[in-house]
Parts: structure tokens; C-alpha cells; sequence
């Protein structure tokens, strides 16, 4: 049996010692200034034109799918919706740095890293209007996507939940040999939950190699990050777990990818995890639930609109010439269009049948669920005009 | 055969899962060189490394995240639970994550390969926290699968049913009995059935039914019983959930009369699902009210345990009311 000291890495002094100022002073990694130039001193990450406008792309059909969603949501035509406005970079130029064959754990804010997998409108829209033709067989709220084909793990609503499964996920991943990891991606305010303490340890612990993404966007729907934690966010917290820790801007595409680039590759040799921290701005209010003028000022948002992550790496983009101004807004006016012509035709489409209520609670449905299924029905049939979405298709 | 307890039987289920299957993994506080506090999991690490059987921090939600991740990713997860009283930080990625996983994704994706292993029950001077039996609040949870052994036969063949279910599965392993049920268990492999009650004494008066150790009490309350002519027939329900209603009402069918059992609480208990159910199925076959023989309404208790527990004399008592109502 090993014999083992807890002490022998703990210095002795001989007063007393209260660490006043333990918080560390963590810079964040920025490569493009607002303007769209290299700042001076920084270093462009290996990002080539495809890829580039790939991101770019990605974080620009968001926008434009956030936009008309939101609106959608206000005229009715879906229940609910959650626009990640400002922090299109974060998701977008992260799952660029990754290998498709990584699994994406998400929260609820990442549909850009979603999209640059290949989720396609109709799929987006089949989701958000609880389709029959959504896989996930519109069982949850809008903006809960998850898509097998493209290794994105379903969302689901409690916060947190994901980061201690990250890890085993991952753990799965290295005792299988893949030469992959998960990425699990999360807000500062999920932070506080148990569920992020318990992962990022056993990660540490466990050797899983993870990347833990922190959006810190400032706000927990209301609640400001200085009433969610002391300190200056999230990044300490990865120290302290004794897990290698990057700060980075998030609104500054290149910064996140170069920071996601470095920490995919470091997870992924030395089996373990990586935590980023990219520090945003939530444009949007959390939610179509939400009304933000009740707890922040239209100066700060100001502030932050200065910092659009995609006029940023626009600006950047002109100046390699891989990017026509003109061009591009021809390109958004065409997603706009995509966006609307799908969501009208989408909305058509029934919900799935009835039978559907019951499948998947289990691997094979039940005697009681078959049993209650029945009673159902028999009940459906008999008041058919209470329950127009399914009554017509019971046999 | 060989004589084990219920913890070498235990032992041998994770020995023969783990043998047939390099995807199996079991962790849990101090599951590793030490075995698990019980010993359930003694040289499980020497036979099959560290990588497979090991120690994970103390916090019970994150042992139960990082089981779901595992399993979600399509190994096989066996988590251990030191004991079913602390269940509850892990409640919630049991609720709301095992348990939905699959319905919440179309199926896409599940934690079927996810066994969460837990010691639960009294009768061992535990007082409030080592002594619970929470299986009522998890048979209120869709998606889950409830399983508990009386002895050690049934529990290597439940627990290796378990981890090869394609759906999460919550083992409950009645801790009172662990070493003193002994009996002969087969060293092969085998299973047996999930969802499917057991008729283990045919009896023609009153139906009585329980399940782990409680089962115990059972064949001692029907020993008395049948001294004074009262024929019981004994019935093991195995899984909560979900559970075997039919041969459950067949017997009560046959005999006219139900007495249900738990240490768990009275109130909302697992016995008033019973009871609904049976009275729903079988309210003209039944010639007196079911009977409940529970846990009282308050926690656990430590020096009044022994008349806290629904023990052999008041199941008796329970049967002697049953027939003369």
C-alpha cells in the first residue's frame, strides 16, 4: 500500500497568515481589437478562410434566427424563446476549434455552436415548434435541440446538471480510446450550482478530458454577476480544482478559437480538463420571459453593443479581403428569407401522434403506461373537439 | 453452488458483469482498494485496475452526473451510493436527468446502461440517516426502475438483470441482511426477471407482500399465522417499479385479502399504490380492507427502532384483523 503525505507540498510560516488578496489577477486573452485589427503583440491563430467565414456565417445567421424568433415568440406562433445576442462568437468560434467527432453539452445559449455543426433551419424550426418531425419528438420547449447525428447532447432545463456528466462522458470517451472529448458549455450563474463544483473536482480528479466552457455574461436572467460570486468570475474556481484554466475576450472570435484550439489539444494529451472562461455581455434578455430595462441601464447596453463580436470579426475579415460588404448583405437578406420561408412552412406541421406520449419513458413501454395510453384514447375519442391536435389520428 | 451472503453475491454479480463486459465500471466513495464501507466491492479494483473500479469524491450529485455522462456515452455504469440516506443530493440527476434522459431526447440518446447500487433499511441501530427506505419517492419518477433482493439467490441474478437493462435502474440493497442471508447461489451467470413479482409460499387465506428484507418478517409473520390455520400465501414484489400488478391481484384474487409492508413511512408509501391498484382490480374479490403494516410518520428513529419497525408481530397482528374483520 502507498504511503501518503498530505502535507509534504504545504509550507509552515510561523505567524499568522490570512490571505487577503488570494483572488489572482487572470488577463483575458484578446486578439482583435473592436476595430477588427490584430492587436499589436498578438498572434493570429491558424484560421483559414473557409473556417473564418464559416464562424462568421454561423454567428451571423444566429442573429438573424434570435431576431425572428423573438418576434415569432411576441406574435404567438411558439411558446417561447431565448436569443444569445452578443455571444454569438462564444459558441460559434469554440465548436469551430473542436472535432466534429467531440460531443457538445450544452446549456441553453449555445445554438451557434449548434448551427455550425450543420442543425439546419428546418431542423431548428421543426424543434421549436414541437414538431413530429423533431427527433426529440417535441417533448421540450423551444431552444431544448439535441441531435444525435451531430454528437450534440439534448438540453435539458435544470442548470448545471451537464457539467458533472461532461466529465463522465469524457471519462467514457478516454476509456474507449476515442481521440475525442466533450465540451460542456455553461453561464457564470450555473456556476453556482452544486453541480459545477462536483463536476469540475471529479474532472480534476478523474483525469476526464473536458473542456469547461463559462459564457460570463454578466447576468443570471436579473441578477448581476457581482451578487452571484466574489472575485472577478468563474477562472479562479478552475484553479482551484487544480485544473488548467484560460481566460478570453468573448466577444473576439479568434481569441476563442485560438483559446479553444490550445485547450482541446492540452485536454486531449494530457487526459484532463481545460476550463475557459469567456467574458461577454448578454445583449438579449435571458429569455422571451424576460424584460431586462427592469435591471440594467440602456447606457450599458450601449457599451456592450460597441463590442459586437460580429462587426468585430467583420471588420477583420474585410481587412484579409475575404470578406465583400455588399455580398454579405445580400447573403443576410437571403438568410432572413430562409429563416421566414421555413418557419411558415413549419408551423403546418402536425405534432406527433398520440401514441408518442408514451414511448421512450422506457426502452419498451409498460404495462401501466399501455393501460393509461388506453384509457386516454378511449377518453380523446369520445370529447374529439377538446383535443384537436391528436384526436383525428386515432385509430 | 456456492453459500454466500448477500454481499459476496453482490460481489460475484459485479465480478461476472465486469468479466463479461470491459465497458462495466463501478465507482462510489471508497468502492475502490478498500472495497466499498460494506465490502460489496472487494477486489473488484485488484482484479480489473484502477481505470474500471475506483474511488470518486465525496459528493453523491456528482457521482450520479458523472454515472449519467458515462452511461449517456454508451459504457456501462454501476454508481454506488454508500447508503440510500444519502440519496438526496443526487436526487435531482436522478428526477430530472437519468430518468428523462431518454423521453426528453426522442430516444436519441439514454442512460440505459446506468445501475445505481444503494444499501437502505433499518434494523441496524442507524438512527435517522442510515437507516431510510426512499424507494417511494423514486417509484414517483417515471423513466426509473426500482429493485430490491430478499437474499443472496436473487441478488446476483436481479443486479446482473439490472446492469444489463436497457434502462436506469435503482438497486436497493437491503443492508440489515447483507451478511445474514446466506444460501446456495448458482456460480455461473444468470438473471433474473425486472418487473416480475414472486410467488414464494402458495397460501389460500390472506396475500402478503413485501419486499427485501421486509420479506423476512413476512415468512416469520406467516409461520404464526398458519400455527393458528390462517393459510398465507407470501408474495416478493422484487421490482417497485414498475411493478407486477397482475400476479400481485392474482393472488389477492385467490385469497380475498391483502396486507402490504414497508419500513418506509405509511403515508404515501408504496403500499398505498398497492392498495389503490388492488382495490381498483380487485374490488369484488376482496373480503376485508388491504391492511398496511408500515413505518410510522416521523423520521427514523434510533432508540425506539424496534417498535418503530413493522416487525413479525404486527404483520401478525395485521393478518388476525384481516380475517376477522
Amino acid at each position: 500500500m502507498k504511503t501518503r503525505n498530505h502535507l509534504s507540498n504545504v509550507g509552515v510560516v510561523n505567524q499568522v497568515n490570512v490571505i487577503e488578496n488570494g483572488l489572482l489577477d487572470i488577463p483575458m486573452l484578446q486578439i482583435l481589437a473592436p476595430d477588427g485589427s490584430v492587436l499589436e503583440g498578438a498572434k493570429e491563430p491558424n484560421l483559414d478562410k473557409e473556417t473564418a467565414l464559416k464562424i462568421f456565417h454561423t454567428m451571423q445567421f444566429i442573429r438573424v434566427l434570435d431576431e425572428r424568433m423573438v418576434a415569432a415568440q411576441r406574435q404567438g406562433r411558439i411558446s417561447f424563446y431565448l436569443a444569445s445576442t452578443g455571444e454569438e462568437a462564444a459558441s460559434a468560434a469554440s465548436a469551430a476549434a473542436l472535432s466534429f467527432d467531440d460531443m457538445i453539452m450544452s446549456q441553453y445559449r449555445e445554438q451557434a455552436a449548434l448551427a455550425y455543426r450543420g442543425y439546419t433551419t428546418e431542423q431548428f424550426m421543426n424543434q421549436m415548434f414541437s414538431n413530429e418531425k423533431e427527433p426529440n419528438k417535441g417533448r421540450q420547449m423551444p431552444i431544448h435541440y439535441g441531435a444525435k447525428e451531430l454528437i450534440f447532447m439534448t438540453i435539458s432545463s435544470p442548470l448545471g446538471t451537464q457539467i458533472p456528466q461532461a466529465a463522465g462522458y469524457a471519462y467514457g470517451q478516454k476509456m474507449a480510446g476515442n481521440d475525442a472529448l466533450t465540451i460542456c458549455y455553461f453561464g457564470e450563474g450555473a456556476a453556482s450550482e452544486g453541480d459545477f463544483h462536483a463536476g469540475l473536482n471529479m474532472a480534476a480528479v478523474l483525469n476526464c478530458p473536458t473542456i469547461f466552457f463559462c459564457r460570463n455574461n454578466g447576468y443570471a436572467i436579473s441578477t448581476p454577476a457581482d451578487e452571484q460570486f466574489k472575485g472577478d468570475g468563474i477562472a479562479s474556481r478552475g484553479i482551484g480544482y487544480g485544473i488548467k484554466t484560460i481566460r478570453v475576450d468573448g466577444n473576439d472570435a479568434l481569441a476563442i478559437y485560438a483559446a479553444t484550439e490550445e485547450a482541446r489539444k492540452i485536454a486531449l494529451a494530457e487526459k484532463c480538463p481545460v476550463l475557459i472562461e469567456a467574458m461577454s455581455y448578454r445583449l438579449a434578455a435571458h429569455s422571451t420571459s424576460d424584460d431586462p430595462t427592469g435591471y440594467r441601464s440602456k447606457e450599458e447596453e450601449a457599451q456592450w453593443k460597441e463590442k459586437d463580436p460580429i462587426a468585430r470579426m467583420a471588420n477583420w475579415l474585410v481587412s484579409k479581403g475575404w470578406l465583400d460588404l455588399d455580398t454579405n448583405g445580400k447573403e443576410v437578406e437571403a438568410m432572413r428569407q430562409d429563416v421566414l420561408t421555413e418557419l411558415k412552412r413549419v408551423e403546418k406541421v402536425p405534432v406527433c401522434p398520440i401514441d408518442d406520449l408514451v414511448t421512450d419513458v422506457y426502452s419498451e413501454v409498460p404495462w401501466h403506461l399501455e393501460e393509461q395510453l388506453e384509457e386516454l384514447k378511449a377518453h380523446i375519442k369520445k370529447y374529439p373537439e377538446h383535443y384537436p391536435k391528436t384526436a383525428g389520428r386515432i385509430k | 453452488m456456492a453459500q454466500m451472503n448477500m454481499l459476496q453475491a453482490v460481489n460475484d454479480a459485479l465480478m461476472t458483469a465486469m468479466s463479461e463486459d470491459e465497458r462495466v465500471m463501478v465507482f462510489g466513495e471508497d468502492v475502490g482498494h478498500f472495497g466499498g464501507v460494506f465490502r460489496a466491492t472487494s477486489h473488484l479494483q485488484e482484479k480489473f485496475g484502477r481505470d474500471r473500479v475506483f474511488n470518486t469524491p465525496l459528493v453523491e450529485q456528482g457521482i450520479i452526473g458523472f454515472a449519467n455522462g458515462l452511461a449517456s456515452q454508451g459504457s456501462i455504469a454501476v454508481a454506488e451510493i454508500q447508503f440510500g440516506d444519502y440519496i438526496f443530493p443526487a436526487f435531482d440527476q436522478i428526477v430530472n436527468e437519468s430518468a428523462k434522459w431518454r423521453y426528453r431526447s426522442g430516444g436519441q440518446f439514454s442512460v440505459g446502461s446506468l445501475t445505481i447500487r444503494t444499501p437502505y433499511g433499518g434494523g441496524i441501530a442507524g438512527g435517522l440517516y442510515h437507516s431510510q427506505s426512499p424507494e417511494a419517492y423514486f417509484a414517483h419518477t417515471p423513466g426509473m426502475k426500482i429493485v430490491t433482493p430478499r437474499n443472496p439467490y436473487q441478488a446476483k441474478g436481479l443486479l446482473l438483470a439490472a446492469i444489463r437493462d436497457d434502462n436506469p435502474v435503482l438497486f436497493m440493497e437491503p443492508k440489515r441482511i447483507y451478511r445474514a442471508s446466506v444460501g446456495d447461489v448458482p456460480e455461473e451467470d444468470y438473471e433474473l426477471p425486472l418487473g416480475k413479482a414472486e410467488v414464494v409460499k402458495e397460501g389460500t387465506d390472506v396475500t402478503l407482500l413485501a419486499w427485501g428484507a421486509q420479506m423476512e418478517i413476512m415468512e416469520k409473520a406467516a409461520v404464526r399465522a398458519e400455527k393458528e390455520g390462517i393459510s398465507c400465501e407470501v408474495v416478493d414484489l422484487r421490482s417497485i417499479l414498475p411493478w407486477d400488478a397482475e400476479t400481485v391481484c392474482a393472488s389477492v384474487e385467490k385469497t380475498g385479502r391483502l396486507v402490504v409492508s414497508h419500513e418506509a413511512p405509511q403515508t404515501a408509501g408504496f403500499a398505498a399504490e398497492v392498495a389503490a391498484k388492488v382495490q381498483e382490480r380487485c374490488f369484488l374479490y376482496l373480503e376485508s380492507p388491504i391492511a398496511r403494516v408500515c413505518g410510522l410518520d416521523t423520521p427514523f428513529p434510533l432508540a425506539h427502532e424496534k417498535e418503530y419497525m413493522p416487525d413479525e408481530l404486527k404483520v401478525y397482528e395485521a393478518i388476525k384483523r384481516t380475517m376477522n374483520f
